[in-house]
């Protein structure tokens, strides 16, 4: 599509070192303005409660000095960069290495999650860490069905999660019920919360629909906090049922797993057990969105996300279409609360806080919206990268903020950017997400 | 009842507020032919369109279409998709709006959403994969492909629909359109923005159409050139009112319309024609 570009010459790559002296003396100045009361003069009360200053211009000048240097390195850096291009500038040889390579990260992923247990078997840390990174790819790849396809932007995702985890939970520590019998039943609930929700926001459109959904949230947890006689209230539910086997328990007793199996008993082997459970629950709901993604219904919602008016004079019903969409990726943060309880042994509301809603919202955004891969990436990412600066202590936040401020601007739309088609006469190509809209809520 | 109308307007009247849109029109469009609905621009024709189509709820007239199987819709009592599920009246945009994201053929796989649903058992039996379903999703591309060779883009059935030229786009909508399998299509200034060789394209298509599908056509149209060429019967509209309607030769040579087109008043007519050699 793009026409070859011609190899910049030598006199347009050349600085341009007026251009870069009048830009960095900009900056200078507004450094120097900026800086000037934080830096240059420095106030402090005195012994008798007066005001007492000093002029620090050595720092300010410093600093000024750094801005100026730093915003000449940095257009040096733009000019050695920028006007190439990085795509253009890689040989073909090497770009369908990483095509292949691209394709190959599916697979990859899929067989070293399914081999972490083996691997990392004694590193308890690693595995919990594992179960959290799939439960938030699983919570990513619900949410992305009502976010990502249908483009309705959902702050209020946690409200199914923890509609899940306390049907469960109540179920399970009231009437005894199973963990197999609860998972269905609680995707249900969800869904059916999922309706609810649905029915409101059908004529809100944009931040109007993000505000219901995050007061939505909001109200469940609220109600989780305040129903004592129910919920247990602030304190929570606790003694929650461990899964089992499909029936057999996971225990050191006679009837445990292991005595049956006639090997020792070991506790890691119910962290393996929840990390399979996590792995094929994820996959599950992976395998649901695929295929319904190539369902009329699948194709409805992203018709949805890309022009609401021209699904009506299709003859779609949008309501229905919409609440679908809602019920699905609800009934999966069903799934997804379910099994977060039977891990936990103990849920309270403070699990379920709008800090969940944004974070699993950021790893579908981030991934890229729509993306099954890009949001399993995403949550890698950012689950795993967040544990990977624990020993930054109290800068965690700041550093953590800034990759991903820098990772969006590198990709704005999110780290797998481009749609692929659900279905193809010829050869599925993949559609530029300059082309692909977003949703309009 | 199922007369040779197969949409009568009667008596529509559309306000906003204080503005009349529309003015107690009454038309017909004949079953099986190409009835074109012209007038300045601010006419109102646009607000018919969407009326007919349930975008708006007019504010009073009934809008009724008579099907080959005798069924009559009174199209003021539906709402929005239901008058393309149950009446099958199809529409495209002034504006084209095609879902730039999705290929091609996936916008002529949205449009038979409905045939869709129902063949994959409200998605659960697509989910598993019956043969049914199965089935079903060939016959659809099928079609897709069908209506692709028709508007000759079956090449760039893998394109994404953003990415045609605004001519292609202009076609696509209407394959779309026909995907739905319409008694009635509904085409708001389909010549819009095109050459004089798409323009021709465009017509042997909606002619194409008529002849193969049978499906009655209602178009708005500024272009002339197509309006005349290819109308059965033709509609003028004027602030909202009626001032004209037969064959185009014989709107061709009403003086009112000429005085609408042209905004003078009816007596000045002869004069101004004179001016202009006509």
């Amino acid at each position: 599509m793009t026409a070859p570009v011609p190899e910049p010459t030598l006199a347009s790559r050349a600085p341009d070192v007026a251009f870069i002296f009048k830009k960095a003396l900009i900056s200078a100045v507004v450094a120097l303005v900026l800086f000037s009361l934080m830096i240059g003069i420095r106030t402090e009360a005195g012994p008798a409660g007066q005001l007492i200053y000093w002029t620090r211009f050595g720092d300010l000048a410093a600093v000024v000095a750094a801005v100026f240097g730093g915003s000449i390195i940095v257009e040096l850096l733009r000019l050695w960069w920028g006007p190439v291009g990085t795509i253009r500038i890689v040989p073909p040889q090497v770009a369908s290495t990483l095509a292949v390579a691209r394709r190959a990260i599916a697979p990859v992923l899929l067989i070293f999650t399914l081999l972490v247990p083996v691997i990392f078997y004694d590193q308890r840390y690693i595995l919990d860490l594992g179960i959290l990174v799939l439960t938030y790819v699983m919570l990513g790849w619900g949410l992305n069905v009502v976010v990502g396809l249908a483009g309705l932007l959902d702050l209020g995702y946690v409200a199914f999660y923890a509609v899940g985890a306390y049907s469960y939970a109540l179920l399970a520590t009231n009437f005894g019920l199973s963990f197999w019998v609860c998972l269905p039943l609680a995707g249900i609930l969800a869904a059916f919360w999922g309706v609810l929700l649905g029915f409101p926001v059908l004529r809100l459109r944009g931040d109007y629909l993000a505000i219901v959904t995050l007061a939505f949230g909001e109200i469940i947890r609220l109600v989780i906090i305040n129903w004592q006689s129910l919920t247990g209230g602030p304190n929570g539910v606790s003694g929650i049922p461990r899964p089992s086997f499909f029936g057999i328990p996971l225990t050191p007793g006679d009837d445990g797993l292991a005595a049956r199996l006639g090997i020792e008993f070991s506790p890691t082997h119910r962290i393996v057990f929840l990390f399979y459970l996590i792995l094929a629950l994820a996959l599950l709901t992976n395998w649901v969105t695929i295929r319904l993604r190539r369902l009329p219904i699948g194709r409805a919602w992203e018709a949805l996300r890309e022009d609401e008016v021209a699904c009506r004079a299709l003859g779609i019903n949008t309501t229905t279409t919409k609440l679908t969409a809602f019920a699905t990726g609800a009934m999966f943060g069903g799934f997804a609360g379910a099994f977060f309880a039977t891990r936990q042994g103990f849920i309270s509301p403070e699990s379920f806080t709008f800090q969940e809603s944004a974070l699993v919202l950021a790893i579908v955004v981030l991934g890229g919206m729509g993306s099954q891969l890009g949001v399993a990436l995403a949550a890698l990412t950012m689950i795993g990268g967040f544990e990977l600066f624990r020993g930054l202590d109290q800068y965690r936040m700041l550093v953590f903020g800034l990759a991903m401020v820098l990772l969006m601007i590198w990709r704005p739309r999110g780290l797998i950017g481009h749609r692929a088609p659900t279905v193809f006469l010829k050869h599925s190509q993949a559609i530029s997400s300059d082309l692909v809209k977003e949703g309009h809520g | 009842m199922s007369g040779k109308s197969i949409l009568t307007v009667g008596h529509l009247s559309m306000r906003f507020g204080g503005i009349v849109a529309v003015n107690d029109l009454s038309f017909d469009a004949e079953r099986g032919k190409i009835t074109a609905l012209i007038g300045p621009n601010g006419a109102g024709k646009t607000t018919v369109f969407n009326c007919i189509t349930g975008f708006y709820k007019p504010t009073s007239g009934a809008m009724r279409v008579s099907h080959d199987d005798g069924r009559d819709i009174q199209l003021e009592r539906l709402n929005d998709f239901r008058i393309s599920k149950l009446a099958k009246v199809a529409r495209t945009f002034q504006n084209i709006r095609l879902f730039p994201g999705m290929t091609a053929l996936e916008n002529l796989m949205v449009a038979q959403h409905n045939a869709l649903m129902r063949a994959s058992g409200l998605t659960f039996l697509g989910l598993i994969g019956a043969p049914s379903w199965r089935s079903a999703e060939k016959r659809a591309i099928d079609l897709a492909r069908l209506w692709l060779d028709r508007i000759g883009l079956l090449d760039r059935a893998d394109d994404a629909a953003g990415n045609l030229p605004y001519g292609d786009q202009r076609r696509l909508e209407i394959a779309r359109a026909m995907c739905t399998e319409p008694a009635l299509l509904c085409l708001d200034e389909p010549a819009a923005g095109l050459n004089a060789r798409e323009s021709a394209g465009l017509s042997e298509l909606l002619l194409s159409i008529r002849a193969e599908q049978g499906t009655s056509i209602l178009l708005i149209e500024h272009d002339m050139s197509v309006v005349m060429e290819i109308s059965d019967h033709v509609v003028v509209m004027d602030y909202g009112v009626k001032i004209a309607e037969g064959t185009p030769d014989h709107i061709r040579d009403d003086p009112k319309v000429i005085a609408a087109y042209l905004g003078v008043e009816d007596n000045e007519v002869a004069a101004v024609e004179q001016e202009l050699g006509l």
